[in-house]
């Protein structure tokens, strides 16, 4: 207990006891700990002046928080959809086997905690884990042997990596084994860019003159929903109030995604010119940078970077040189929840709470961060930004389609031979894409993650836009032996436990979806069963409150309707009624106990 | 045209359904003109002895038997109706949803406090008894249900006019104080 | 400053200035379903059953401001479809036992039941494991009944704006929690506040319990939303 406290202590006074940096205190707690105990939360409250189901609240809403102990070593298997299809699971049994645990579970000494996570940005090397906070990726069984053998060995999981990645992953403050794996370079992000050279540009025009370039250009919101950035940044300007905020959406967790992780590791200047313009435009003067927890093994690298701009006069008083822009970012950590990639759970979590989406409006725009209007963008908007007032609006939309300007960064994983990132112009065909990342026997393509849609052979054609097939990044290759209902259980199992539960029809009409699917999955369904779930998709998306149950339906929605031979396959026709009732299942447990033998025949 | 043929019976349930058929008054005259019993605790008629038109279930299922009885009546009757609270979605019984099976077991049988007669510690395992089952299902998760009146027990009344209603295939009137859960 | 003017269903209605959809219907005697919504409190849009359509978008109408010219879909055998599908779902999400409940015959998910006239919920039951907490001097949380409304995290605070009730784990095991020494401390009346506020029988002042006689609840013989419509 004298060490909870110490601890406790230690952290809030770390954040001047401010609630809104609760998530950074219990970061410290779960670290210190291994565990945010119920004394822990009394006493988190006790000190910061809150209630105890506050704290817990939090506590028990992100993924990398944990009332019991997950271990000193704690290992978090990525078990999405891609992770699975390279194997994950084999992994999981071999770590099974060397730990002498199951996963879900603790070693019995404490040391080693098994634990699954969703999707950690690793799609293009999986199966992939994070231990203590560092990122191992292609996973063997071999190598599964040598890590737990470091583990148990009281290792420092850091020092344990010793090939790293290529580019920045081999920087001092990143050594990671993660590869960057950047298969085609566009115009617009990953050609080269000098430092400085687009914040100074910016900053000798006027703000009025930034946003009309932004405008100009046509980009629309690379998170994946499209919205115009010119003019959301004119919205939040023309919002009331002295105090504004931009916000870097960077907790791409949309699985298939990973294309943040690049422009971080790459262009992590681009990334932060490309936020002080906004700020400039908006009128503010702080930038916050909203970072997945994910990502942690990029934290030091990202700060070093914001650290060096504020020395080169980039950041800081008089930003860039203009005299009386004073700007400044900070970064700040997530903690595990998809749901945080919608805007206004991402303000929510940066304040120190639970990742719950707001009710609109007001819209970020008017009252966002701390009340103040706010500006939320994706990474890849930031960074398509600071090259637009390089180049001009103008050069810009000569690039992409009619409605679509520019580049998109796409991440492409599965079944392909050369996966990683991809810069297209948009327009570009799934086929062409197929093409180039080699996976030509594609029978489905998972466009956009699992809220995107799932497309058969005859969608082959159709083109990467926003007015055709919108996506934030993720394109799964789905090869000819997988087993779609599989992968759809996957997706839906993924929404299940990413709901952040604050509305019905997300809440209970995603379990009550797996559970059709399930049982159409298990040879128990019907003609109606097929109907029911049509129905109770639309009701799903209609309902809901936010983005996550307006889409989460999409994965059987768009499986529905392009793969509907097999649902028709599974489920039993004619018949009107097939009960999932089973008789020795539902008896086994009683008669165990009772001792008896159980008779099902006659049933 | 002969009289439609009714069936009823009591899964896991208290009964309390069964009397409010009852509490129909002087109307179960008027009944017995409109239809026949079967196999029913009414006229106790144990087994089938034809094809039946309705089959009037009380209670859920929270064992082998119930499922068994369940199953025949699903054979035995065109239209099948879940009566009270217990059939629709287990009622009382399914308090213990949710609660391991063996949990409940040795609750009732060994570490009750009502129990201290149990002294051998025994639970009833004669291959006579029916198999508990690891949770009380309603009746429309094990066959198909066709129509369901709720209520604990349902009205009288409401009891009247749906079979009424069905018997005679006019519209059924369900007035607002006589439909409750309760 | 002069009212907007909107419909609902095409009747003319009107609204004051940041009033929302919900308000502004309710002081034209229309009855929009509501469950999470408690006037005074503000609104959260959980329950989502007072879901509209405006403009061919579903919107919820207890946080949505009415805007002038609105064109609000109300009753509509769509909307309807949909809210009982709701309903229903918060009926198999918990363990709803109205039996047993002594909140029965007051029950505001209870009355939405019978509006709609479920006989039966479509979906399976999905039998949640959830505890109660009982060892509060005053309050007794039966959580196998909560249908995530927040009124109580909205409503009960103590004399220092601390939160007494919240929400703790997410998705489907999101379950409504208590500051036990905070409950402790509460007073008399804000205990029978919280009771009071809970639509369903979550939250229960314990001691009181059954004293209405069947017959005279609140729902025993008028629909909820009947004392708005005059019927």
């Amino acid at each position: 207990m004298g060490n909870i406290s110490e601890i406790v202590k230690k952290s809030a006074s770390k954040y001047q006891k401010d609630p809104t940096k609760m998530l950074d205190v219990i970061r410290d707690v779960q670290a210190g700990l291994g565990q945010v105990s119920q004394e822990a939360i009394v006493e988190i409250a006790k000190v910061m002046k809150v209630s105890t189901v506050d704290v817990e609240g939090v506590v028990t809403f992100y993924h990398f928080f944990s009332e019991v102990p997950v271990g000193k070593y704690s290992v978090y298997l990525n078990n999405s959809a891609v992770s699975v299809m390279k194997g994950c699971y084999d992994i999981a049994k071999a770590f099974e086997k060397e730990v002498g645990c199951k996963f879900g579970e603790v070693s019995s000494d404490g040391k080693i905690g098994l634990h699954y996570t969703a999707d950690i940005g690793m799609n293009d090397q999986e199966p992939a884990a994070i231990i203590n906070d560092v990122v191992f990726t292609s996973l063997t069984a071999d190598k599964v042997k040598a890590i737990v053998a470091d583990m148990k060995a009281g290792k420092n999981m850091q020092d344990t990596i010793k090939d790293f990645g290529d580019g920045n992953n081999q920087d001092a403050l990143i050594k990671a084994m993660v590869k960057n794996n950047i298969q085609k370079k566009g115009a617009v992000l990953l050609a080269p860019f000098e430092s400085g050279s687009a914040l100074k540009k910016a900053v000798a025009m006027t703000p009025e003159a930034v946003i009309a370039e932004m405008k100009t250009s046509n980009l629309r919101g690379r998170g994946g929903a499209g919205f115009p950035t010119g003019m959301k940044w004119d919205f939040t300007r023309q919002s009331p109030g002295k105090k504004k905020y931009i916000v870097c959406n960077g907790d791409e967790g949309e699985p298939g995604t990973f294309k943040d992780r690049i422009l971080f590791t790459e262009r992590a200047e681009m990334l932060f010119e490309g936020m002080a313009i906004g700020g400039y435009a908006i009128g503010a003067d702080e930038g916050l940078l909203y970072l997945r927890a994910e990502y942690m093994y990029l934290n030091k690298y990202l700060e070093s970077v914001l650290d060096k701009m504020r020395k080169d006069g980039l950041l800081g008083k008089n930003a860039a040189g203009k005299k009386g822009f004073n700007f400044d970012i900070k970064i700040q950590m997530g903690a595990g929840a998809y749901v945080c990639g919608e805007e206004s759970a991402l303000i929510e979590s940066a304040e120190g709470k639970r990742g719950e989406p707001r009710n609109r409006p007001p819209f970020p725009a008017q009252r966002g961060f701390m009340g103040k209007p706010t500006s939320v963008n994706n990474v890849e908007s930031f960074c398509s930004a600071a090259k637009i007032i390089l180049e001009g609006g103008a050069w810009f939309a000569k690039m992409g389609t009619d409605k679509s300007k520019g580049t998109k960064l796409l991440s492409i994983s599965g079944d392909c031979k050369k996966p990683g990132i991809y810069e297209v112009e948009f327009g570009t065909t799934i086929q062409a894409l197929l093409d180039e990342c080699d996976g030509k026997d594609a029978k489905a393509v998972q466009v956009g993650g699992p809220s995107g849609v799932c497309i058969n052979k005859s969608k082959f054609g159709n083109k990467i836009c926003f007015d055709d097939l919108a996506t934030g990044g993720s394109i799964i290759v789905i090869g000819p032996n997988r087993d779609i209902l599989e992968i759809v259980r996957n997706f839906m199992e993924f929404f299940e436990e990413e709901s952040c539960g604050w509305c019905t029809p997300c809440r209970a009409g995603n379990k009550i979806l797996l559970h059709k699917l399930e049982k159409i999955m298990d040879g128990h369904g019907t003609e109606s069963d097929l109907k029911d779930l049509e129905k109770w998709c639309v009701t799903v998306k209609s309902m809901s409150r936010c983005g996550l149950g307006q889409t989460s339906p999409n994965p059987i929605q768009s499986t529905l309707a392009n793969f509907r031979e097999i649902y028709e396959a599974k489920i039993q026709k004619g018949q009107e009624f097939v009960s999932e009732f089973d008789m020795a299942a539902a008896v086994k447990d009683s008669c165990a106990f009772a001792g008896r033998k159980p008779i099902v025949e006659g049933h | 045209m002969s009289k439609p043929v009714v069936a009823t019976a009591s899964l896991a349930g208290c009964f309390g359904c069964h009397m409010s058929i009852l509490d129909i008054d002087d109307r179960i005259l008027k009944l017995i003109e409109l239809v026949e019993f079967n196999k029913s605790p009414i006229d106790d008629i144990k087994t089938f002895t034809k094809q039946c038109d309705i089959g009037i279930l009380e209670g859920g299922c929270c064992n082998s038997e119930n499922v068994h009885v369940l199953k025949d009546f699903r054979k035995n009757c065109k239209i099948l109706i879940s009566l009270g609270e217990c059939a629709i979605m287990g009622g009382v019984p399914a308090m213990r949803n949710g609660i391991p099976i063996k949990d409940c077991l040795q609750e009732a049988y060994l570490d009750g406090p009502t129990v201290d007669t149990n002294t051998d510690k025994i639970i009833p395992n004669d291959e006579e008894l029916p198999m508990i089952l690891d949770k009380v299902y309603p009746c429309h998760e094990i066959v198909k249900v066709d129509y369901f009146i709720p209520g604990c027990a349902p009205r009288a009344d409401l009891i009247w006019e749906a079979l009424v209603a069905l018997v005679t295939g006019s519209e059924l009137k369900l007035p607002y104080e006589v439909f409750k859960f309760d | 400053m002069s009212d907007i003017k909107f419909t609902i269903d095409g009747k003319a209605c009107t609204a004051k200035n940041g009033q929302t959809i919900v308000e502004a219907a309710k002081k034209s005697r229309i009855y929009i379903p509501v469950l999470c919504h408690f006037d005074g409190l503000k609104p959260a849009g959980t329950c989502r059953i007072c879901t509209v359509k405006v403009g061919g978008r579903f919107m919820a109408a207890c946080t949505t401001p009415v805007t002038e010219g609105m064109v609000v879909e109300n009753d509509t055998p769509e909307l309807q479809e949909m809210r009982k599908q709701i309903i229903e779902m918060l009926f198999v999400e918990g363990n709803h036992m109205c039996p047993m409940c002594e909140k029965s015959g007051n029950c505001e998910l209870q009355a939405l039941g019978y509006r709609y006239k479920m006989m039966v919920p479509r979906f399976p039951y999905l039998w949640p494991k959830r505890s109660v907490i009982a060892d509060t001097p005053k309050i007794y949380l039966d959580r196998n009944r909560c249908v995530q409304c927040l009124r109580c995290v909205r409503d009960v605070k103590t004399s220092d704006g601390k939160n007494v009730f919240g929400v703790t784990m997410r998705g489907g095991k999101a379950i409504i929690s208590i500051d036990k020494k905070l409950a402790a401390a509460l007073s008399e009346e804000a205990a029978l506040k919280a009771m009071n506020q809970c639509p369903v029988g979550c939250i229960l002042r314990k001691e009181i319990g059954y004293k209405i006689p069947i017959g005279q609840r609140k729902f025993d013989t008028k629909p909820i939303g009947s004392e708005l419509e005059g019927k």
